[in-house]
């Protein structure tokens, strides 16, 4: 046996197919992938690649045909909606693309509410509540309700929520989706800046720009893994970035 | 780097060395900056070919330095520069050479081609991420590197495709 700790995510052979009108959608056909503790992975393909259904299923918001997923080396096996459910307000946070916040509740109210329901401390979860919407920038929105904000705003309370509750893992599905070119940036601000302290990052996205923001960037075509790449950002004037950047006479 | 040159002269005489700082304060730590030298031989031929007039300055402690100014040659050639539009970004050539040609060379496999492209691209995005990040000060350089970032975009879109179309074919 070796110290290695298990990594938190663990998938082998994965399988999804959606069965609605018309032919079957094969979504996710046999998937591996690993995550370990403090990596930040970006998954992208063109839309209707399955990408979606592969956060799906690692955040138990789907179920897979077949296949194991093992989180933290505990196995999801015979894991039923309630287990689940437990998990995504503990170990797994999720933001999705329309922030699904709850519109009849206050910002505080909406970041607080999943503490609560994890058996935190009313005083404690008001103390991390207000820690992290600082650290949002979004202090003196406290009192707003949802559609009082901009999207870029909503989804910055969206990501409060669900880093609340200190999960382990952050599955994030196009978080940016529905945000301007400013919103984008502001996600992968602060992305990056929840990363650079160890938060495990799943992010979902057709974005290349916001994927770039990832270690590792994995390219998902027709419901397999196309490609795994570990990224790196190399110096500042490597003849790509230089070259793309020069004006041309 | 002639008629930017020509440009910079505009607001009045300058030497070479003047005119590399003011590049570098326009555009920002992220442009890859001409050397010196670059700009000292192209001061040289616009002033062969009369857009600019060098005038030698003598320096009692050091060698003497030449200040150039636009002529109105000069000024009529950058009018004409700001009023032609500019040509469209081409696609990149030589990679859409390897992908079309692959097929029939049985060296090399086109999703392979695609995959390693997809990496390259992808790091320099990432490159320009964190060049994005450090350089938030300049407005002009921040928007050279945005307009960086999404022709690259466009061409890990059209990767993209060319991978969809290819592998639906297999």
């Amino acid at each position: 046996m070796s110290d290695t700790p298990p990594p938190l995510v663990l998938a082998e052979a994965l399988t999804k197919t959606h069965h609605g009108e018309g032919a079957p959608a094969h979504a996710v056909r046999g998937v591996d992938l690993t995550v370990r503790r403090g990596e930040f992975v970006a998954v992208t393909g063109p839309s209707g690649a399955g990408k979606s259904t592969l956060l799906h299923l690692l955040g138990g918001l789907q179920k897979p045909d077949s296949g194991a997923l093992c989180l933290d080396g505990e196995s999801t096996d015979g894991w039923g909606e309630a287990r689940w459910a437990v998990e995504r307000r503990t170990r797994i946070g999720v933001v999705f693309q329309f922030f699904n916040l709850v519109s009849d509740l206050s910002v505080a109210d909406n970041v607080e509410l999943p503490a609560l329901l994890a058996g935190t401390a009313p005083r404690q979860a008001r103390a991390r509540r207000a820690e992290l919407l600082t650290e949002l920038g979004m202090n003196g929105k406290e009192r707003n309700m949802p559609g009082e904000l901009s999207g870029g705003e909503q989804q910055r309370v969206a990501l409060a929520r669900a880093l609340v509750n200190q999960p382990d893992l952050l599955l994030a599905d196009e978080p940016a989706g529905s945000l301007d070119s400013r919103g984008t940036r502001e996600v992968m601000r602060l992305l990056t800046r929840f990363h650079g302290r160890g938060q495990t990052i799943v992010l979902v996205t057709h974005d290349a720009r916001l994927a770039t923001a990832a270690d590792r960037v994995i390219s998902f075509f027709d419901g397999r893994v196309a490609d795994d790449v570990e990224l790196d950002a190399g110096p500042l004037r490597a003849t790509g970035a230089s070259g793309v950047l020069e004006l041309r006479d | 780097m002639r008629l930017p040159l020509l440009a910079l002269l505009a607001r009045g005489p300058a030497h070479g060395y003047e005119l590399k700082q003011d590049l570098e304060q326009l555009l920002g730590a992220a442009y890859p900056q001409p050397n010196v030298g670059q700009i000292y031989v192209t001061l040289g031929r616009l002033d062969k070919s009369g857009l600019i007039e060098g005038e030698e300055i003598e320096q009692s402690s050091r060698p003497n330095k030449k200040i150039y100014r636009l002529t109105d040659a000069g000024r009529e050639a950058l009018a004409a520069w700001f009023e032609e539009t500019s040509e469209e970004p081409r696609v990149r050539d030589e990679f859409f050479m390897k992908l079309a040609l692959a097929p029939r060379t049985g060296l090399a496999d086109q999703i392979a081609l695609i995959n390693r492209q997809r990496r390259q691209y992808l790091n320099t995005m990432r490159t320009l991420s964190k060049l994005a990040a450090e350089d938030r000060d300049n407005r002009i350089s921040a928007l050279l590197i945005e307009g960086a970032m999404l022709h690259l975009q466009a061409d890990l879109d059209w990767l993209e495709r060319c991978q969809e179309e290819l592998e639906e074919q297999q």
